[in-house]
This record gives C-alpha cells, structure tokens and sequence, in this order.
C-alpha cells in the first residue's frame, strides 16, 4: 500500500508511524507536508498524533484549517482509507470526518499508560485480524481524551455499530473503573459510516514491534494492509 | 552590514541608563575586587550600564562556575570513548559506534521552580532539550531528578503538582518521552526543592555541530526562534543566590516557556545541521543573547559585533541592557557561512519561525554592540568567559561537626514494616508522577518508568540500546559527603548495570548550599573528591554538568545532592532486562557482600526523621567486578531479572520485583539457614543486587560467579502469590499493590490513581 503521513507543526508522532509503515510492515511511505496542496498517489492517510499548531485555541481545531486537511476531507470522503491517531482523532471530530469531541480528561491531567482496549467489531477494514472482544492493550498518551457525544447523536452511532473500540480492564471488562477518561460509553477509536475512516485516542503504532514491550497494536495495520492487498 | 560603523569609539551610555558606580556594581552582585577588575579589564574606564549587566551575568556562578571549576577539574573528564572534553561543548558527546554518538546532558533549574514551579520546570526541561539539539543531536529521551519538602506540606504539594505539570506538558508537545528519574522528599528540601533535567540525543559524528563563532571575519550571525522580551533578565544571577522572602518578588527573573516552538526549533536546528552552512550554533539559555554570543566568538578567538536594534523584539522600549539579559527561551544564535545564510532563511522561515541578521564575525576578540546608533558595549571576549578572564575561586573550607551518632529502632514487626516501607513516598510506586509524562513517544521505549532499574531506549536503526539511569542519596551525603558520593556513582552505574548495559560515561548536577560558608564548602569539596574516586574505578569519565550553588534558605541548606546522569549502552536490544520476575521457579540471588547498616537508611527516615550514623563503605573495587559480572551474565542470558538494593534493603527490591511481574502473577519464596534479621531484610548497604537465575543455566551461573571472586547467597525460588520467607513473615500481591501503588497519592492528599 502507499501511504501518506501528514507532518503538521508540533506532529510529534509522525515518525513513529512513518517507522511502523515503513520498516515493520514493509509499506510505501511518504510525508506530506501540511502545507501541500495535493496528496499525491496515496492509498491511505494517517494523521498522526502530536500537538499540531502547539494545540492552541483546542486540539486539532487550527490543524482542521490547514491546506492540506481540505484534500484530507476530499479522499476520505471518496472512501479513501484515513486513520487518525489521538491529535490526528481530534482532527476528525474538528472537521467533521467523525462525530463528537474529544475534551480534557476527567482528571484533568495528561494520562501515559498501556491501555486494554476490547474490539467491537471485526467486520471492519481495521480490525478483521482481530477475534471477536479481543483485548488489546494500546497505550493512551494525552489530555484531552475524553470522547463525549450528545445523547441522540450517541444513540446514532452506537445503533450503526460505529464504536470500534472501547476502554476495558485486562479481562475485558467495560466499567467505570476500566476508562481512563471519562469517556462517553468508555469510547476509544470510531469509525465513519463508510467504514474508511477510523478515528482512536489509543497509539497502536506504539506497540508494533515485540522489542519495545510487546506488538498488540499490530493486529490493526495488518488488518487494513492485507485486506487492501487482498482485494 | 560586515564593518562595524563604530570602529576606534568607545561606548557611551544610552540616555535612560542609571550612572555606574560601586553600589550598582553590589547590586549587580560583584565584589568590590571583581568591579575593579572589570575597569581593569576595560583598561580603566568605568563600564557602561549595559556592560556592567553583562559582567554581571557572565561573572555569575551560574554563567561563570567560579567557585566551582577548579574542584570539577579535578574530575576524570577525558578517555573512555568520549568525542569532546568535559565543558567544552553544551552537552557531553559520547561514541556509541556505527558512526553514531549520545549526547547528553543534566542541569538544574532549582530556583525558578522554587518560586514559579509550572513555568521553572518546563523551562528547565526547554534548555537541556535546546543544549542537546543544538550539538546537532535529536533528543529521544528526557528524565528528571526532583527534590520536595515533606508531601503532607501544602505549598510542597502546590510545587508537586506544578513540577510535574510543567515538565510533562513540555515535554509531551516536543514529544520526546520522559523516560525516568526519581522524585524524593525531606524535610531538607521544604523550602528549596531541587528540579534537575537530563536529556539525551543521537547525532552521527559528521553532523555534530560547534558552539562557535569560528574564525572568519564577515560570517553573518543570524538570530533564530522566538521574539525577545523582558523575562529571565537576571536569571542567572538569580540563580546565584540564597532563597529569601523576597525571593517571591523574583518572579518576573522566572523565563516562560513554549514547547510548541521548542518543537519547530528542533526540527529547524536539525535541518540545518543537514546542511554544511553553518560554522556554528549556539542556543542563548542562562544570560541570553549576551552567553551565547560571547562563548561562540569564545571558542576560537574571534569577535562578535551585534546591532541590537535588529533583534526582533516582542516588546516596545526595550534598553540594550535588556535585550542582551533577556532569557526568553527558544532562541538561538547561528553563525552562517557568508553567502548561504538564503539557506539558513529559508529553512527557519519553512518552519514559521523568525530568522533575521543581527551582526557579524570580527577578529578583534571583542564583544561589541550598537543600539540608537550609538556603540553600548565594547569588552574583550576572554574576559567574559569560562577558561578566560572570568574569576576562579577556591574557597575557604572548614570541616563540620561528624554526623551526629546512629539512632534507630530496628522494626520487630517484619510484615508491617515491609507494608510501611512500600507505602513510603520515597518508595513508592512513582505512577502519579509518570503518568503525567509521555514516556512512549518516539516507540523506542523497551523499558518503561518503574520497570527496572534503568530506562531502555531503543536507538532507531541499530539493535542498541541505551541505558539511562539519574540517582543521588543526598540523606547518604549528609552523614559524610565523600563516602556518599562514592555511593552515588556507584548506585547510578549500578542502575545501568542492571540492564545489562555498559555505562559510558556521567553527567552531574551538583546541588548544594552557599559555597561562601566554609562548611557548606569542605562539603562540596568533599563530594567532588568521592565522585572522582568512583568515576576513576569504574572507568566512566565525567562529560559535564552543572553546579547550583545557593540552595539554601533562612531555615538552612538542602542536603548536598550530587546528582548522577549515567548513559551505558546495550549492543543487542534484546538481551536486555528488567527487573520484574520472568517466570516461577527460576532460583533467586543475592550477589554482593552480607554488609549493611541503618545509617541513612530508608527505615530509619521513616522512624527518626533524619538521617544518623555512619555509613556502610563500599568497595570500589568489589563495586566495578560486580557490575562487570552482571553485564556479562546478562548478556549471556543467564540473569532473567536484576534489581539493585537500595532504599529499603532487600525485602523492597523483593517485592518490586514481584510487583513488576507479568499482570503481578509471580511472587517469591524465599528461606535462609541463618537468622532472617531486620537488618539483613531492611537495611541497606552498597553493591548489593537481587537477580533470578532459571535452574536450566544456574551451574554455568554459579561458576562464573566464583571465579568472579564474588559473594553470594541463594535466598529463594520465584513462584507464589506474594513475598514470603518460610516460617517468618509473608506479604500478599494485594497488600503489597494497596500499599506500594498508593503511597504516594495518599502523602498528597490525592485521590487513588490520581
């Protein structure tokens, strides 16, 4: 697959994921600067985590703004494949990619931490290399995490089967007590109606290669690459 | 502009500035001797307004180390695969191999977190990323070493809770990952809390860069990064004073920081150094614009003129004085080759940051600077700096009173004392803090915060690793300076060790009182002495640091706290360890000798309240064959799991090693033939380790350790549901967790998992 991965000022995931593309999963991958006008020949963009424009005014509100998003919105809304991770999640819900927002967690203080995540769905172009309510464990890194959608809009996604991912203990568990953040239905990565769009606070790319900790986050990339590759 | 307009002047003062005499001088915390040296030096005028500020900064403890850099002379700080000499550039540069180095570097930023904790911290955290990025090195780990008064304190709470503030969001929006460290509390530090940053950066040796100026006359000097304002005028001479009441007023000599454009910083100083543009760089961090200009034009003799009237400026009215004494932060000074600085421009200004011309190279080794048409500064350069004309003291020493004799209650009641020495907020679990950093960006972290004795970061494109580890005892220090600091280096390489790592070389920060006061000074004298000592028997030279000097307050000085930055390396990723139990059944060790004592242990702060007795002294020598052994067996795969003895004794390294297995599933059985004493389980002495050995390999195991010539003592088998020693005492995972994974919530007065 080609990739692109969005470099906005104060991106500072961008490597990290160019890395995962690149030499763990073999990928074609480029950087794209936010200031390009055009995308290129790309299969999928990923809008990596970070604090775009310093994260000033709100997270991913300036970035939503920036040239190259306008191209984003085109190739996501012609079911190109778009995954935004964290900051690049705030992106999302700021233009409207995906519903919701993403506010400041209920401990108002930035939480670091591997994180269980069970697997809603495993029809889907991310996660189909997942068994159903598999757990994951994928760290979370952030401040504003907490994903919150107004109750009608709420009941919408959940009715579509949108949520992807959910915060849960190591058993998998969804409680209380098992989300971090407070989000809403302990809410971690949703995807779009045209199931090309995926949108999680979790960094997957984090846990891609056994020598750092361990490799739970691959089950989601290899998911979209083979089952492009395959098609 | 290349030729100074003001050729053959003198420098006259601006109309706003006040008359110079000796009472401004003292203002200006110069002596009497140091004011007539300068009009000395200016070959007997009076200096300028303006140059009196700038004699002041350069000549501070802080700019200057001069009461300090006769004693760290004394320190091993060459050989070993080092790439430059101690001092020499901003931060240590170490061969790592592959034609890559480590550049790393701690420094203190003890007085502005004191009165402004959220901004000090942060800022604290900017300057050591900016002193190793501007070697031309990406930063891929930051780690910190922090000094509180007593957690149930109110206001210490208000600097908790700010300090880690400050150093989180900074570092997590630049995005490189905290890694480690070590908080402590003591009522030694109530009024003056000690926040150390360390940062550490990879750069392939052809594309370091130099803090000079270099020798060319007419090479512009651009300036780049953030506007300049009226913060941190006098930091550095802020920082070279005892804390007061009025040290709140102080406030406005406390810099602000962005990491937003700390991060456009990075990455535009690190495309510059792809280029071959550059013949230096510098950032301007204590003493601004005047330290940087004048340690680049330093470094090889040259002269810098400045037209201050260019520096872009974020406010209206700003006097010369103020410009060059400005310390707002994510600046830095370049000097370009003539011709390419279009390059320079046009890879800054890509990055949305300011890049502007504001001077030039002379060669007549002098620092001059215009403003309003008129020349407001003329000073020789070797005047001003490090190894030049600045002033270099050995101060009057005289040597305290012994610490005071051993006073302690030894615990009778094992299973409690084990539960209130993990519920300690020295001991325990650190989460609260680590939480609020991003230690995993940039996926290079095999071992995380409280994972092992040591941080492990993955060098991206090789198989190596780093080991990172920052420790200092000062409890240990207080009872005997030379001993405990022995300890300490030991400790930190220890740390390393641990990992399986080889440590290459030390940073320090030393944090101590008021070098004027003779006892506060033997101290320091002392402690440099002991570190010497150790750095020479372990082989691992000092690659630089920084002294804070004045940590102290009306209620007295913070213990001395020679902190230790150890960077070790690792050839194979993989055969690196941590310290949590691997698997049930494997044989556990104590290796090193069966000698340990109450002085100054974590026990007796918990019980007594301070720190009493005489140290347990370590073995230099035992010291550097233990820590040989362990890198080799680690990396021959026999160790499964290693953890130093340190606060606490033995029986916390247990139990963390417990709390730290997989999903805290394996505990650990243990049994003695001898008496199992509170002293053997709770007190603590040096070159002491736990390690686990699988019974597949434990022959091979014990071999080596015997003709390594080292002591040893099967003390148990992992595996169980707890830590418990046969017919004594046990303690279950849940009573353990309640207590080590709260502590230090609890102390604060915070909710669990806060």
């Amino acid at each position: 697959m080609k990739w692109g991965v969005i470099v906005f000022p104060g991106s500072n995931c961008d490597r990290d994921a160019y890395d995962v593309l690149g030499r763990v999963f073999g990928q074609d991958v480029r950087f794209i600067w936010h200031k390009e006008t055009e995308l290129g020949d790309v299969d999928g963009i990923l809008l990596p985590g970070g604090f775009s424009y310093g994260d000033y005014l709100r997270s991913g509100a300036i970035a939503r703004f920036s040239p190259v998003m306008n191209e984003v919105i085109a190739f996501a809304n012609k079911g190109g494949i778009v995954i935004g991770i964290c900051n690049g999640f705030q992106m999302l819900t700021e233009s409207g990619l995906l519903p919701g927002a993403l506010r400041q967690n209920h401990s108002l203080r930035f939480i670091c931490q591997d994180q269980p995540v069970r697997v809603e769905r495993t029809d889907t172009r991310f996660t189909n290399a997942c068994t159903p309510q598999q757990v994951l464990r994928i760290p979370i890194a952030h401040h504003e995490g907490s994903y919150f959608l107004a109750e009608d809009e709420l009941k919408r996604l959940e009715d579509r089967n949108g949520v992807l991912f959910r915060y849960c203990s190591l058993s998998g568990d969804v409680d209380a007590e098992s989300n971090p953040n407070g989000s809403v239905n302990n809410i971690a990565g949703i995807i779009n109606e045209g199931g090309n769009v995926l949108g999680m606070m979790p960094h997957p790319e984090r846990r891609c290669d056994a020598l750092i900790v361990h490799d739970d986050g691959r089950a989601i990339f290899e998911s979209v690459i083979d089952q492009f590759v395959n098609a | 502009m290349t030729q100074d307009p003001f050729s053959g002047q003198t420098p006259t003062p601006m109309p706003s500035d006040p008359p110079v005499d000796r009472e401004l001088a003292h203002a200006h915390q110069l002596t009497d001797d140091e004011y007539d040296q300068v009009i000395e030096l200016l070959g007997g005028r009076e200096p300028t307004f303006t140059e009196l500020g700038v004699y002041s900064v350069m000549w501070s403890e802080h700019a200057s180390y001069k009461n300090s850099i006769l004693q760290l002379k004394t320190l091993p700080r060459s050989g070993g695969k080092l790439l430059v000499a101690a001092g020499e550039e901003n931060a240590g540069l170490v061969d790592i191999g592959d034609g890559l180095a480590v550049a790393f570097k701690v420094e203190s930023h003890n007085h502005p977190s004191a009165v402004e904790p959220y901004q000090g911290a942060a800022t604290g955290v900017g300057g050591i990323l900016r002193d190793v990025f501007t070697m031309g090195a990406r930063p891929i780990a930051c780690l910190n070493s922090l000094r509180f008064g007593p957690p149930e304190d109110d206001r210490v709470r208000y600097l908790v809770d700010g300090v880690v503030r400050g150093i989180g969001d900074y570092g997590n929006c630049v995005g490189i990952p905290t890694v480690g460290g070590e908080v402590y509390f003591d009522e030694a530090y109530r009024g003056n809390p000690l926040v150390n940053a360390m940062a550490v950066g990879i750069v392939e040796h052809d594309k370091v860069l130099k803090a000079t100026a270099g020798t060319e006359p007419g090479n512009p000097v651009i300036y780049i990064g953030s506007r300049t304002g009226r913060d941190g005028i006098h930091g550095a001479t802020f920082a070279s004073e005892e804390l007061s009441e009025e040290s709140k007023s102080r406030k406005s000599n406390v810099q602000v920081g962005d990491p937003f454009t700390e991060k456009l910083l990075l990455e535009a100083t690190l495309e510059l150094g792809d280029t071959d543009a550059l013949v230096g760089i510098q950032d301007m961090g204590a003493a601004g614009l005047t330290c940087s200009s004048c340690e680049m034009a330093g470094k090889d003799g040259a002269g810098i003129f400045l037209d201050l009237d260019k520096v872009p400026r974020r406010e209206e009215g700003m006097t010369p004085y103020e410009v060059l004494l400005s310390e707002s932060q994510e600046r830095m000074l370049v000097v370009a080759k003539r011709g390419r600085e279009q390059e320079v421009f046009d890879i800054v200004r890509r990055w949305d940051l300011q890049a502007v011309e504001v001077g030039f190279v002379t060669n007549d080794g002098r620092m001059r600077a215009s403003a309003d048409g008129q020349l407001v500064l003329d000073i020789p350069v070797d005047t001003l700096v490090l190894g030049g004309g600045a002033p270099q003291y050995v101060r009057e020493v005289e040597e305290p009173a012994p610490a005071p004799a051993l006073s302690v209650t030894e615990p009778q009641d094992f299973r409690n004392a084990t539960l209130q020495l993990l519920a300690s907020s020295n001991v325990a679990s650190k989460r609260h803090v680590y939480r609020q950093y991003d230690h995993m960006v940039g996926a290079s972290t095999r071992l995380e915060p409280g994972r092992g004795d040591a941080a492990l970061v993955r060098v991206a494109g090789t198989n190596k690793v780093l080991s990172i580890a920052i420790d200092c005892n000062g409890r240990q220090l207080s009872l005997n300076p030379r001993e405990g600091a022995r300890q300490a280096v030991a400790e930190s390489c220890r740390n390393v060790a641990c990992t399986g790592a080889q440590p290459l070389g030390i940073t320090n920060c030393l944090n101590f009182g008021n070098p004027y006061k003779p006892k506060m000074y033997w101290t320091f004298v002392e402690a440099v002495g002991g570190m010497g000592e150790a750095c020479r028997a372990f082989g691992t030279p000092v690659t630089g640091g920084n002294v804070s000097f004045y940590n102290e307050n009306p209620s007295g000085a913070v213990f001395p706290t020679p902190v230790i930055g150890v960077v070790g390396l690792a050839e194979d990723a993989s055969k690196t360890i941590g310290m949590g139990f691997t698997r049930e059944g494997d044989a556990i060790f104590l290796l090193g000798p069966d000698r340990a004592g109450w002085a100054g242990s974590e026990w007796q702060n918990i019980t007594e309240g301070s720190p009493s007795g005489e140290l347990t002294p370590i073995d230099l020598e035992l010291e550097a064959k233990l820590q040989e052994f362990l890198i080799k067996s680690i990396n021959c795969g026999w160790i499964s799991a290693a953890h130093d003895l340190s606060d606490g004794g033995l029986v916390v390294s247990l139990c963390e090693m417990a709390l730290t297995s997989p999903n805290r599933s394996i505990g650990a059985l243990l049994e003695r033939e001898e008496d199992v004493t509170a002293s053997w389980l709770f007190a603590e002495g040096p070159s002491r380790v736990v390690v686990t050995v699988s019974p597949m390999v434990i022959d091979e195991f014990e071999e080596a350790v015997e003709a390594a010539g080292l002591p040893i003592e099967w003390i148990g088998t992992t595996g169980g549901k707890g830590v418990g020693f046969r017919g004594v005492f046990s303690v279950s995972f849940d009573e353990m967790a309640d207590a080590y994974d709260n502590g230090l919530e609890r102390a604060l007065g915070l909710k669990p998992n806060a």
